[in-house]
């Protein structure tokens, strides 16, 4: 039996029940309203889903039912005793049809005619005669082989076609029981069915409660686990296992009682895409896949939004109108296809078009348009990129905004929502072949699996979601391994940079003697963007059973909750996203990351994808590195400490017939003191407007032709930012902002000088 | 109209709690700092699976923070968001007052601890400062937000 019919066999029988009642109620009290309407709605409901469903008798006869009561609660008729028994045999008759539908499948081969023509008789004003016109009833229809082999049931309380008018009641009555015994085996009367007695209603709060408590007991099970661990004797431990076992099974059924197929949610799309594509004048077709996927409740609940919202969106700007798509060699009608599947503790969510796809030129013109970005970053984004654009706020590609979408509200919700309940989405699209959208969604947001870390002396949690890899550093390597630019560390993972982010600083916790000693280092994802969170010693995996904080701690963004941990200690849950911003790993706000870095694409360094650069690498006191464009350089000169002279509050050297001006590289004129540099001062020679200035370095290190990439935007002043050059990180200089900061006053200083 | 109050002591000054708030008193218990909160907040604590956060109700109520190694007790009160643990010095009788000893803040007093308190109850040996347990939460939250 399908989904569908077992669901509303359920919810008639239910209504049933009260129908007997309202209807006894009603007829001590007919004027009383409520009742009515509740009566009429049970009624009305089960002709229309019966309508749907196609059991046809079932619909003749509630419908015969309905205009009775339509004519009753418009205060046509009164109810009176006749009436009342007359609807009570329909609610019986009902019964019975639904008893037979549970046991086959099937509506039974009986002929209803004469419950049909007693309420039609009923409903005629009582002055006029018996109408003679339901004479007329249809014959009944042969059986159907169906009927004929699965059910033995041979007890048609089936009327003679003559016997038109009311029969007498308790002929139906007898009647019911025996079709009743016969088709709903156990069932006595028709009242109790197999369904109903299988399943039950149960208030959520209850449910709530349910999984609060296995919370508990797991973390009763952890705690008592750990006891064991620390050897205990053998009939402990198989004692201690069994628990072991039956709290996972437990905590599995109490979750199993939240899990509701997707299928739930998804049943209302198929109206939703037509009715959309309908007004855009589309043709669409609508597949599923798994729709018995199963997820929480409350995760359900929470994506409902933001999947419609995908869908109107791939019907509004997906999929083309026929035309185009005939134009284009597809055939007229578009597909929308849905896909949710399972994948480690995940459910993947799919919505697939075959539609337009989205052209990552048209986004970055609008995102140029809007400011989203600039033009040197959209000119440098992957097309990929460019079409993750949408997610962005305030971003709505829509020509022309039409009452379906397009308002400038969209997609930033759809992410912001879906992140909200710890999933991500992601998009693909292919140009003139579709796009696919991907959300994955953890299965339930109550017991998630954790790493638990230590640091300063105190636990955290962080969330598995959140997790990519481990890396330790011996006590040897991490000395080098570490690489500091300014008060930023990096660690240079598989080539790339990885931004460290140090927990104890960001909880402003006591700093540890971290020199000499190994460096772990959690790295995480946040917002597409990995950074290291270095922790003073990483524990276990763990599930963890998350509550929420009180109000006064809401307001800190880098905790998501927190939880209990076996020893019954009370451990704070990161959120990964809060701390990554909080570190300024990911912005605050969305978009701005962006332009940060194109900025260092905008201010004189040419990078491009395809083109190499010259750089010459140096390096500066503290032992940075840094590059500067060989372009820009015009000598490299080492002047001893005899030679450098002061004027205007700054060290000078006479070169050539001009006053040079030594100043660092990050602008400003504070140099190390001379005795340091070893009585000599190696510099780079730049040609500044009419003269020159030497930048003052610690050693030139190479010249190399690199193609920069894995720039940060992190950088301190007179830096643009870093990039990894012969596998060290290294600073590019902001010539510009070093050479303004030589300033006028110098230049007037030479001017002077020379004109001595 | 007689009211029951739980007393307890901050920094040598009285303070009371009606005692149909109090859910129950601990002896010192085990706690998660919580660092970046609030300094009114001093922990999370573990209460029979419930997390609690625990309030320095010498921080709220404006007082000078507690010597080092006194350990402080918990009052548990209910509130509109749950349990929440007063931290306190010492726990007082239950004392029964009247309303004719009672009398508003005087407008002399300032600070925290006016704001935190909805009077003062006039005993025969000291001055009692009825503790808002809401308005004290409430202080806390906009400290902290």
């Amino acid at each position: 039996m399908n989904e569908a019919v077992k669901e509303f066999l359920i919810e008639s029988y239910e209504n049933l029940d009260r129908l007997d009642l309202d209807l006894v109620k009603l007829e001590k009290h007919p004027t009383d309203g409520p009742t009515l309407a509740s009566i009429f709605r049970t009624i009305h409901t089960i002709k229309g889903t019966c309508g749907f469903l196609a059991f046809s008798k079932l619909e003749g006869v509630s419908h015969v039912g309905e205009s009775l009561l339509v004519k009753m609660r418009d205060g046509v008729l009164l109810l009176d005793q006749e009436i009342t028994t007359g609807l009570l045999q329909m609610v019986d008759v009902i019964r019975r049809i639904l008893g037979h539908i549970e046991a086959t499948g099937l509506e039974p081969d009986e002929d209803y005619s004469d419950i049909i023509a007693l309420l039609t008789h009923l409903n005629q004003p009582r002055e006029a005669a018996p109408a003679p016109a339901v004479t007329e009833v249809p014959a009944a229809p042969l059986r159907s082989p169906a009927v004929m082999s699965s059910s033995t049931v041979s007890a048609p309380a089936a009327s003679d076609q003559a016997q038109v008018l009311a029969p007498p009641p308790d002929q139906l009555a007898e009647a019911a029981p025996q079709t009743a015994d016969a088709v709903g085996g156990e069932a006595q009367d028709g009242r109790k069915s197999a369904v109903a007695d299988s399943s039950l209603r149960i208030d959520v709060g209850i449910l709530d409660k349910l999984m609060n408590l296995v919370g508990e007991l797991v973390l009763a099970r952890n705690q008592i686990l750990q006891f064991t661990s620390q050897g205990a004797d053998a009939a402990f431990v198989s004692a201690t296992q069994r628990l072991n076992l039956v709290t996972s099974e437990l905590q599995e059924g109490v979750m199993k009682t939240r899990m509701q197929p997707i299928g739930n949610i998804w049943s209302k799309f198929p109206r939703v895409v037509r009715d959309v594509a309908t007004l855009c004048g589309k043709q669409v077709r609508i597949e599923m896949d798994g729709k018995d996927t199963e997820l929480d409740k409350t995760i359900i609940e929470a994506i409902k939004d933001p999947l419609t919202h995908i869908i109107r969106n791939s019907v509004d700007h997906g999929i083309e109108s026929p035309e185009v798509r005939v134009a284009r060699g597809k055939g007229p009608e578009g597909l929308l296809r849905l896909r949710a599947y399972h994948e480690g503790g995940h459910i993947n969510i799919e919505i697939v078009d075959d539609g337009a796809g989205i052209d990552p030129n048209k986004i970055r013109a609008v995102a140029l348009r809007r400011g989203v970005v600039t033009a040197e970053l959209a000119g440098r984004m992957s097309d990929q990129d460019a079409v993750r654009l949408i997610f962005q706020p305030g971003f709505s590609t829509a020509e022309k905004v039409s009452n379906i979408s397009g308002r400038g509200v969209g997609m930033d919700v759809v992410k912001t929502n879906i992140e909200r309940i710890g999933g991500q989405v992601d998009i693909h699209s292919q140009v003139g072949e579709g796009t696919t959208i991907r959300i994955k969604i953890p299965l339930t947001l109550a017991i998630i699996p954790a790493l638990i870390v230590t640091s300063a002396g105190a636990r955290y949690a962080i969330p598995q979601v959140n997790l990519l890899e481990l890396v330790r550093l011996d006590e040897g390597t991490a000395a080098t391994a570490v690489e500091r630019i300014d008060d930023g560390t990096f660690y240079r993972l598989r080539g790339n940079l990885l931004p460290l982010v140090w927990l104890r600083r960001e909880l402003n916790l006591a700093d540890s003697d971290s020199a000499g000693q190994a460096v772990n280092i959690v790295v995480l994802k946040a917002d597409e963007r990995r950074f290291g969170l270095v922790v003073d010693r990483i524990n276990d995996t763990e599930e963890i059973v998350v509550k929420p904080l009180s109000r006064q701690l809401k307001s800190i963004s880098m905790y998501a909750g927190a939880t209990i941990m076996g020893d019954g200690a009370v451990a704070l849950i990161l959120d990964v996203l809060g701390l990554a911003q909080r570190a300024r790993v990911v912005s605050a706000t969305r978009g701005t990351a962006h332009t940060e870095t194109a900025h260092v694409a905008s201010a004189g360094v040419a990078v491009s994808d395809a083109g190499r650069q010259t750089l010459l690498v140096f390096g500066v006191s503290g032992g940075d590195r840094m590059a500067i464009p060989l372009s820009q350089v015009t000598r490299l000169e080492e002047f001893s400490g005899a030679t450098i002279e002061h004027a205007g509050g700054r060290e000078v050297v006479q070169y050539g017939d001009e006053i040079m001006p030594l100043v660092s590289p990050f602008g400003g004129d504070c140099l190390p003191s001379l005795d340091e540099a070893g009585g000599t001062r190696r510099a780079i020679v730049l040609r500044h407007n009419t003269g020159h200035v030497a930048m003052v370095v610690d050693e030139i290190i190479d010249i190399v032709s690199e193609r920069i990439s894995g720039q940060r935007g992190r950088a301190r002043h007179g830096a643009l930012g870093s990039v990894v050059i012969q596998e060290r990180v290294t600073e590019l200089v902001d010539v510009d902002a070093m050479l303004a900061s030589v300033g006028r006053t110098t230049f007037e200083c030479v001017d002077m000088a020379t004109g001595v | 109209m007689a009211t029951q109050f739980a007393t307890f002591v901050l920094d040598g000054l009285c303070f009371g709690v009606e005692v149909t708030q109090v859910q129950e008193v601990l002896r010192y218990q085990e706690m998660t700092r919580v660092p970046l909160a609030p300094d009114t907040v001093h922990g999370l604590i573990n209460l029979r699976g419930q997390i609690v956060t625990a309030l320095d109700m010498r921080a709220c109520a404006g007082l000078t923070p507690r010597p080092e190694g006194q350990l402080p007790m918990n009052v548990v009160v209910r509130t509109d968001d749950g349990a929440l643990s007063l931290l306190v010095d010492e726990i007082g009788d239950v004392v029964d007052v009247d309303d004719t000893q009672f009398e508003p803040v005087p407008d002399t007093l300032r600070g925290r601890a006016a704001e935190t308190s909805s009077g003062v109850y006039k005993l025969p040996s000291q001055l009692l400062l009825a503790l808002d347990v809401q308005k004290a939460v409430r202080v806390e939250a906009v400290v902290s937000a």
